[in-house]
Parts: structure tokens; sequence; C-alpha cells
């Protein structure tokens, strides 16, 4: 008994260092513009895969993400933490695409591998924070989904025992495979790059795929798919206050604190 | 007829949830502007008395699927009974929370449907769009907004061409306000028979531990919040210390929690939780869009930064130029004294 696993990974831009540019005039991210970084939770969710790899031994995992060819530097990685393999979609009819068609591309991608009996991908990506591919590849595959993933209790032949975040709570659940996983940043850290496995693939090429390899009707791919139109887009005014600048005084604190408190709001 | 749904999500005590309410007053205002009906979906199990709730929030017509296997909540028995609703009436607009629930259920909605869902809306409106390419002009459009992309633009979305529009609010954001206390609207019972049979065998729920609510900044007078310039976990120890002494709760930014400086409930801004206190403390807080859109209608704020330029202290009533590690010592101090 093995599993055949796909985790779905996302190669973001790095939102703690966002520049003036970012943005195109369309609306769309300038992805260009900005240094990139492994969707953090798309870890935790390749580190799931693995620890089911683990435990039963044959099973592989296959990393998929769409992007611009530069992103092969996260298959690359997820190599080296132990994935067998992956590709990148890449092809400029999916670009502009929202989560509808992207997870119609992914989707479709998936079906090209066959028999798939566990999608793992993190709960949502930090440059939009939609958390909406995962459930949306779920349905495209009419497969069940598990979001919030916080930890893989149980494995068996047939299905997996996930402990997963509610509102206020947890709750345990076994889901019949195929199954899709959605992992939050609450679950373990992805495990490191692993030196041999380093030295071993680093002339190993990413494969790249495009729209004509995934028996994809065009009309549903990239902006042309994409229900969701950018409007507009408005640099933020800030509601602008006459705000009281105070240097630190006892004095001035003084002050600050009297009053609040002859206003009943301290 | 293409009225506005909102699909009722429920506590753990099989009451409409707050997010849901929230919705119900947002929906109410867009169906009066729209002229057409507020529609509620409650799917849960024993859930007359909630449905009948939601009539003061201006409900008109409350789908009630009443049925054991559609509680606790699990995606796929639900997925199936709201999908057929949908289906069936054809809702122009539907609304979800941005909980942990309707996150999981939109998005599966939505791609099923093929149509547009956008995430963490700050704000909804009604309003006309022209596509810029074809110069065709839509009508009474959804405008779902939120803040974007590193966070400093607004964006508009607009779904011109699907049906339904729909969106998700996080909890907080929206107020919620009892539209008319007499307001009667009309249940109507929804068969699930045949959507259940299939869906309910996929995922069984094994136990559920549910939490004692332990954090709740949402309805605080005073809060006190920390940011990425606390500097560290053991600095944000202080924080702790000045909301005990003046009765306030702590919050954080975002970048405070990823930092590990505390938990995520604290959480203030667009993907945490939204206040409206009477005074706001911000210390070291340099008031990223995402966040101010938490917190910015707070009755009063004080910005603490050593940056005079930082975006919060536009916001702010007060501005203390200085380190929170000093400063907030003295303001204590200073505090203390003034209560003698």
């Amino acid at each position: 008994m093995s599993y055949r696993i796909v985790v779905l990974a996302k190669q973001v831009p790095d939102t703690h260092n966002v520049g003036a540019d970012a943005m195109n005039a369309d609306g769309t991210v300038n992805r260009a513009a900005l240094p990139t970084v492994f969707n953090p939770e798309d870890l935790k969710a390749l580190e799931m895969a693995l620890q089911v790899k683990d435990q039963v031994p044959g099973s592989t995992v296959t990393v998929v993400t769409m992007g611009p060819p530069r992103a092969a530097e996260i298959i690359k990685d997820a190599r080296n933490r132990g994935a067998d393999d992956g590709f990148v979609l890449s092809d400029a009819r999916f670009a502009g695409a929202d989560t509808l068609a992207t997870s119609y591309a992914l989707s479709q991608a998936i079906r090209q591998l066959g028999p798939v009996d566990l999608i793992f991908g993190g709960r949502q990506a930090i440059d939009g924070d939609t958390a909406q591919v995962g459930p949306q590849v779920a349905e495209k595959l009419d497969i069940p989904q598990v979001t919030y993933a916080e930890e893989l209790v149980a494995i068996d032949a047939k299905t997996i025992t996930i402990r997963r975040r509610l509102e206020r709570g947890t709750e345990c659940v076994k889901a019949t495979m195929p199954v899709l996983v959605t992992v939050t940043s609450a679950a373990d850290d992805c495990r490191f790059p692993n030196a041999h496995r380093m030295i071993r693939l680093a002339k190993d090429e990413v494969r790249m795929i495009n729209a004509d390899s995934i028996d994809a009707d065009m009309d549903r791919l990239g902006l042309k798919g994409s229900p969701t139109k950018v409007k507009q887009i408005e640099n933020v005014v800030l509601a602008h206050k006459e705000s009281v600048v105070l240097e630190p005084t006892e004095a001035a604190l003084n002050e600050l604190t009297a009053s609040l408190i002859k206003e009943h709001i301290l | 007829m293409n009225n506005v749904l909102v699909y009722c999500e429920l506590s753990e005590k099989n009451q409409i949830a707050d997010i849901a309410l929230e919705l119900c007053t947002k929906g109410r205002q867009l169906a009066t502007r729209l002229g057409c009906r507020l529609q509620a979906a409650v799917l849960g199990s024993g859930v007359k008395a909630a449905a009948e709730s939601l009539y003061p929030y201006g409900v008109d017509d409350v789908f009630v699927a009443d049925d054991p296997r559609l509680a606790p909540y699990r995606t796929l028995p639900h997925f199936d009974v709201l999908s057929k609703l949908i289906q069936a009436q054809q809702p122009q607009i539907v609304l979800f929370g941005a909980s942990s629930v309707g996150r999981d259920l939109a998005p599966r909605i939505a791609s099923f449907l093929r149509c547009g869902l956008t995430a963490d809306c700050t704000s909804l409106e009604i309003g006309s769009h022209e596509d810029p390419k074809t110069k065709k002009t839509y009508e009474n459009i959804l405008y779902q907004i939120r803040p974007a992309f590193g966070g400093n633009i607004i964006a508009t979305i607009v779904c011109p061409e699907t049906r339904p529009q729909m969106a998700t609010v996080r909890e907080g954001v929206m107020k919620k306000e009892v539209f008319d206390p007499a307001y009667k609207g009309t249940i109507i019972p929804v068969a699930v028979e045949a959507s259940l049979a299939a869906a309910d065998k996929a995922v069984e729920i094994l136990s559920r531990e549910i939490e004692e609510q332990k954090i709740d900044i949402k309805g605080a007078q005073i809060i006190v919040a920390g940011g990425y310039g606390m500097g560290s976990k053991e600095n944000f120890q202080l924080l702790h210390q000045f909301a005990r002494l003046i009765g306030a709760s702590v919050g954080a930014t975002r970048a405070a929690v990823d930092a590990g400086f505390c938990e995520g409930e604290r959480q203030i801004g667009q993907t945490g939780v939204t206040v409206r206190p009477k005074l706001y403390i911000a210390c070291g807080i340099s008031g990223a869009v995402q966040h101010r859109a938490g917190m910015e209608q707070s009755a009063k704020i004080i910005s603490i930064n050593t940056d005079p330029d930082a975006p919060i202290n536009a916001i702010a009533d007060y501005t203390i130029i200085g380190d929170v590690m000093t400063v907030i010592p003295q303001f204590m101090a200073c505090y203390k004294n003034n209560l003698k």
C-alpha cells in the first residue's frame, strides 16, 4: 500500500518587503518587482505530505505550482526537502487568473496525473489571504475537503484522520480518500533541505507545463476565465486628524492622563 | 426574483452567529437599495427558533434545512443543500462570514457555480460598472471593497457577468443592528433528503473540543495594542501590565502575531477582529491599512511611536514620540499619580 500525494504550492511575493511598484496599472500584482518566498502554509502542507510518506513508504509526493518560470525555485526547494518531483504550470494564458481560474488550471493539471489519493495545500497564500483555491480544487475534482488542518492524527488504508481548527476549538475528522486537505500555520514546521538531496538533485531540471498539456477549456483560464474584475484601485487616503504631538515629558503625560481620566475615557 | 441571500452560520449554542446578524444588517441595506427581498439560509438541526430570531434584522424569507446530519457543520452536507438552494432561487448576491465555516463553504460553492467570490470585504456597496474594453454598462452591481496587496491600496472588485455575486466578510466589520423589532418574515422549509444521502458519508467527525473563549477583545472599552515595534515577546509583557493597570484588553497587529509576540486571537485588522473601543492605545504600530481597517473607528486613538511619520499617527488624536519601553512606564506612573 502506498499513496499518490500532490502538494499545491505557491511562490509568493514577500509581503514584508513591498515597494511602490508592486501593482500594475490594471490592478494585478507586478510580481517581477518583488522578492519571493515559498508560501509559508504551503511549506506546512509539504511537511504533512512528507509525514504521510514517512509512515507509508513507497508513497510519492508531487508538488504542483502555477506561476512564472522562476517558480521552479520552490519546486527545487521542495525536492530538496523530500518531495519526489514537481512541475510548474507556466504559460501567458494562465496570467491574470483569479482563484476560480487558478483552481481550474490546477485541477486539470492534477487530472493528468491519474488517480491521486491525497492533496495537501496551505490554507491560504500570504499575498491574497483568500483561502479559496484549496476548496475550489476539491470541488473541481469532486472530492471531499478538510480545511484548517493542524495535525495529521492517523492514516490507514482508505482514510486519513486530521485535527482541524474551528472558530472556537478543534475537531478531529476522519475522511475517506481521495481527499484534499488545507493546512494552517499551526501545523508542524517543514523539515530542512537535505544536503545529500541538494547535491544529487542540483542539476535536475524542473518540468514546465503549458496550457496545451492539461486538456483545458481555454476560456476558463487566466484573465478570461476569471469572473472577478478589479474595477478600481485607490491609494489609501488617510482620514487625517489633527494629531496632537507630544514629547514624552512628565508634564505632557501628566496632562494627557489627567484629561483622559477627567473625560472618563480612562 | 433575484434576491440577496445570507448564509447564516450557527454558534455552538445553536443560535445565529453574530457574523450572520451583521451580514443580515448589511444585506437588508443592499436589498432595500436593490428593491428585492432579503433572504437567509439556516442549515442545522433544531434551528426553528434560531431561524425566527432573524426577522427583526429585516429578513423576508428564511430557508430552513433542518436535519441532524447538518449539525455540527460539515462541508459536503452544507455544500449540497446550499448549492441546490442557490440554483433554485437564483439570488443576485450571496454573503458569507469570513469564518472557518464561511471560508470553507463559500469557495466550494463559487467553484461549483463558476462565479466570483471576494474574500474579507470591508465594505459592500451597490453601483454601476462600465467595462473598460467593451464599454458595456452594468447597473446595480455589487462593489466588493477590500484592502489589497501590500496594504496601501483599496481595491473595488466587481463580477459583472456572473451570478450570484459572492463575498465574505469578517466578524465585527459590519455593524449588527435590529431593523424593526416587529418585522415578520416567513420560514420556507428546504427538502434535504436527496442532497444528503451521498454527501453524508465522506467525512466523519470523531470528536470536537470546544474551547471556552479565553481572549475576547471585541467588546473591550479600552485596548492597548502592540505592533512589531514592541520588539520582542518579553517586551510585549509590558503591554499586559499596562492593560491590567488601566483595565484594558491587549490587542496586536498581524506583524506582532506573526513574530510570535502574542496569541492570534488578539490580532486586530482586516484578517483579525475589528474593534471600536472608546480608547485605543497603539504601541509601536506603524499603521498598515489592514490594521487601520480594524481599529480606525475607535473613539480616541493614542499612538506611541519613535517614528513621527508613522501612518498611524495621521489617525491618532494624540501622538507621543518616543520609545514604547520608556514611554509606557512613564504613562503608567502618571496615570497612577492622577488617580490619587
